[in-house]
């Protein structure tokens, strides 16, 4: 049965997320603006920006974020089964496509390199924004570090194992 | 009590978790756009840094959506402390506040703790290493990883990509060696 969800090739790049051929207005960008409001109060209400709760995270000793990763990959999975299985279609009417993973070493050193930080700041990226808008300010500094080390990567790619 | 009182107590997991999973097919349908948020800090160097490095020359502004996600999200924390914050304390684990009593945190107010957040140390050793050092190791890793908890953790398992599973378990050995083993060491330095 051929899938919705074309798995595309691109050359590797994981960061290549919107395969929408049709670009993008600042005004038709403001629909993403609402979504991430919407992500944001989420993210507050659920204390999932609180690096409290991070620390009862990985010291196994809350059931929360696990519960918050958990039924949002288990709703994330049924949305896609059934995004696939009735080809549902995106508002403008192109065929829903996810650019696929692929394995590199960087997953392993660069995932621990972000678990190590995870833990400190009390924030992944997204929660980061949240923390910000929270009024929690410092955070910009934070913030202002994850693009340099993000640009640091950038700069050093090739001498890294991958 | 009344639906204002009930939504400014904090959501539990089974509201919260179902809700960012549908992220996945919201970005999806809007405009086939996969969920992830650490790219955008690469799309910031790319549009204000590139410096002729070649991982920041690309099309940003096709990802510029992602810019306006993001910015969303710190309006919508913004508009969560506002208007709908929990009037009580944050209740943690008690086991989670005994073994941070432990290495020497005394405030347990607000979603941070301000003796390692507060502005006021920013240019402290604390701030060296709780906002430069680990946002740096953030951005990197993330990068490195090629995703975060959103983009492999949330959309990488909800696709069962399996370099999304190595990611997502990478991501949680990390951060289980720096609570148990490096805080000690870094705590002694700090207070």
């Amino acid at each position: 049965m051929p899938s919705a969800i074309v798995n595309k090739e691109i050359k590797h790049d994981d960061d290549v997320q919107n395969t929408q051929s049709v670009s993008e207005t600042a005004f038709s960008n403001l629909k993403y603006l609402v979504v991430g409001i919407l992500f944001g109060i989420v993210f507050l209400k659920a204390e999932i920006i609180s690096w409290y709760r991070i620390q009862e995270m990985f010291r196994f000793q809350s059931f929360h974020m696990y519960g918050v990763i958990g039924s949002a990959v288990a709703t994330g999975l049924i949305s896609l089964l059934i995004i696939r299985k009735f080809n549902i279609k995106t508002i403008s009417g192109e065929s829903i496509s996810v650019i696929p993973k692929v394995f590199d070493k960087g997953q392993i050193f660069g995932g621990l390199a972000f678990g190590l930080g995870w833990a400190i700041t009390g924030a992944c990226p997204g929660p980061l924004y949240a923390q910000i808008g929270s009024g929690y300010l410092a955070v910009i500094v934070t913030l202002l570090s994850a693009v340099a080390g993000t640009w640091f990567y950038g700069l050093i790619r090739n001498k890294l194992p991958h | 009590m009344d639906f204002i009182d009930l939504i400014r107590q904090p959501w539990p997991w089974y509201i919260a978790g179902p809700i960012i999973g549908l992220t996945v097919p919201a970005l999806l349908i809007l405009g086939n756009k996969s969920f992830g948020i650490s790219s955008s800090l690469r799309h910031m160097c790319a549009a204000i840094i590139p410096s002729n490095i070649p991982f920041f020359k690309y099309d940003w502004k096709k990802e510029s959506w992602n810019l306006v996600f993001v910015l969303g999200i710190a309006i919508g924390g913004f508009l969560g402390a506002q208007f709908l914050s929990d009037p009580n304390e944050i209740v943690i684990a008690e086991s989670t506040k005994s073994d941070l009593q432990a290495l020497g945190l005394t405030t347990f107010s607000g979603l941070m703790p301000s003796e390692l957040f507060g502005t006021d140390h920013i240019f402290s050793l604390r701030g060296l290493i709780f906002l430069v050092l680990g946002g740096f190791l953030v951005g990197f890793g993330t990068r490195y990883a090629g995703g975060c908890t959103s983009g492999h953790s949330i959309m990488g398992l909800s696709n069962l990509q399996w370099p999304s599973l190595v990611a997502t378990i990478s991501f949680m050995v990390g951060g289980i060696l720096m609570t148990n083993v490096l805080f000690p060491f870094i705590f002694k330095l700090i207070f």
